[in-house]
């Protein structure tokens, strides 16, 4: 290892041990069952959780593997379909810059709306919660995908579409050899925005519909006053955040290019 | 009928200022026997890139056309390859990919064994034995190009169509290179339109050179005949009587054409 990186290490290991001392100090004085739960105390929630991730006592008492099982096959479902349509879109638009100026406007209008205000509308219209949860990580991992899709599209080199000319391949091969590996560095950047913001949204769109997942899980320990297990699910959250970002930065360094 | 006519090609661009139309070349008309190397020379600006792209049907002519073995072409295909000066190599695929999606898109019904032993002939051909797997980042300028003519090569095209193939090539690296271009006609006497601006590369590979005026309204102004025995070397050629004579020739004709564009600027 190099000295700079003993060096990042130690300031990282320092930096979290002074804020679990910190914290730990701050509830130390405070009489029993009162104020926020220390370090300590989270860590041994988070031992039994971990020890029986997948434990299912009814609808109210779930392990935490359950609910995060739950949550990631929500995500899953809206991910991948919004990906598909972004990416279809995305092809779509950069191929013909005419309509994408024509639609560009009510794409920026959809656009910063939370993804959450769609669900009265899935509500009623699916008059199904766990679908409607679904359609809201779709919703929520459009338009990344899709903005740059058509951006990457949109500026492939004329040259390799004009080999493509010459080679009067059909545009289905047209699609695969040229156009998705040209535009794909663009498109895996907007897929790995896309996953951040689906996993932020799915714990409020669980909050809301409520059963199972992680979103529900923290709601329900709320109401059970039970602020370890609050603090334990943040943890877990940001950890499958993280991982499921590295998955994506694997794929866009296999298929990143240089000219 | 000539194999490759170009029939009195006209190209005009929306003016800069978004008024009117520049012409770039006026009229231009000649011909192209069935394995011909024809090479076209001007200065910048005179729309020899701009003709070539037009042959291979990447720009449409304003007046005029292109017409090929009888027949007008006005789209790209697989009759007339290109090989570019900036290479055009499709960057995530491999050396041996790049020329395989051509070889591909020639014999769609080819299985995969025939194409991949017909790729890797090509491959050896222009020296690349062993850089198969590299990507295009990977190498140099002069072997880059060899991917191009491997590639442009493989689908045995009606007329290859050279634009400034050597421009981008270290000064060492491409003599190597036209040697190579000149043994693999050689070897497969393809009908060529080359473009360049280098009058020794022009003489060196082409059998008759065209010579442009300077744009705009360029025009055809002579098309002089390369009275050289094949094959040539280069170290002969430099004493060859003839050659001198031709170099001054085209030499002189550039230069005049610069001096001419210089008055008519100042």
């Amino acid at each position: 290892m190099s000295r700079d990186r003993i060096r990042v290490l130690l300031i990282s290991l320092l930096v979290g041990a002074l804020f679990l001392a910190v914290w730990q100090a701050s509830v130390a004085r405070q009489p029993k069952g009162k104020g926020l739960p220390g370090p300590a105390a989270v860590a041994q929630t988070a031992w039994e959780m971990l020890r029986h991730p997948f434990y299912d006592n009814g609808p109210n008492d779930k392990g935490i593997g359950l609910q995060l099982g739950a949550s990631l096959g929500r995500l899953a479902a809206g991910y991948v379909a919004a990906s598909v349509v972004a990416v279809m879109l995305g092809v779509t638009f950069g191929l013909s810059p005419t309509l994408y100026r024509a639609v560009n406007p009510y794409i920026q209008v959809l656009k910063p709306v939370s993804p959450l205000a769609w669900m009265p509308l899935f509500l009623y219209a699916l008059k199904d919660s766990g679908q409607s949860a679904i359609l809201v990580i779709f919703m929520s991992s459009l338009w990344p995908t899709l903005a740059n899709t058509a951006f990457g599209v949109a500026s492939i080199k004329r040259d390799y579409l004009h080999v493509a000319a010459i080679l009067q391949l059909s545009w289905w091969r047209r699609l695969v050899t040229v156009i998705l590996p040209a535009a794909a560095p663009a498109i895996v950047a907007g897929l790995r925005i896309s996953i951040g913001s689906a996993w932020v949204a799915i714990v409020a769109a669980e909050m809301l519909i409520g059963g199972t997942g992680i979103g529900y899980f923290v709601w329900n320990e709320w109401n059970n006053l039970a602020l370890t297990s609050v603090i334990f699910a943040i943890l877990a959250i940001g950890l499958i955040g993280v991982l499921l970002d590295a998955g994506l930065g694997r794929l866009s360094r296999r298929l990143a290019w240089s000219e | 009928m000539a194999f490759l006519e170009i029939d009195h090609v006209t190209k005009h661009f929306p003016a800069p200022d978004g008024r009117g139309a520049v012409c770039v070349f006026r009229d231009v008309a000649f011909a192209i026997e069935e394995g011909e190397f024809l090479t076209m020379i001007g200065h910048s600006g005179c729309g020899k890139s701009t003709l070539l792209n037009i042959i291979a049907g990447l720009e449409r002519p304003s007046e005029g056309g292109v017409v090929l073995e009888g027949r007008e072409v006005a789209r790209p295909g697989m009759d007339r390859m290109v090989v570019f000066q900036n290479f055009s190599l499709m960057p995530w695929m491999t050396v041996f990919e790049n020329v395989r999606l051509a070889v591909r898109a020639a014999h769609p019904d080819w299985s995969r064994r025939a194409v991949t032993a017909w790729v890797q002939r090509y491959v050896d051909m222009v020296g690349l034995t062993g850089a198969e797997d590299k990507r295009p980042a990977a190498l140099s300028g002069g072997m880059r190009q060899r991917v191009g003519l491997a590639r442009a090569f493989s689908t045995e095209p009606k007329v290859l169509l050279l634009d400034e193939p050597f421009a981008q090539i270290d000064a060492l690296t491409r003599g190597v290179i036209q040697d190579e271009l000149m043994r693999m006609w050689n070897a497969t006497r393809n009908t060529v339109f080359m473009v360049t601006h280098d009058v020794d590369e022009a003489i060196l590979l082409s059998d008759r050179i065209a010579l442009m005026t300077s744009g705009p309204e360029a025009r055809l102004a002579e098309i002089v005949e390369v009275k050289l025995a094949r094959p040539r070397l280069r170290a002969e050629l430099l004493d060859d009587p003839e050659y001198v004579r031709l170099r001054a020739h085209i030499l002189r004709f550039l230069v005049e054409g610069a001096r001419r564009e210089a008055a008519l600027a100042g």
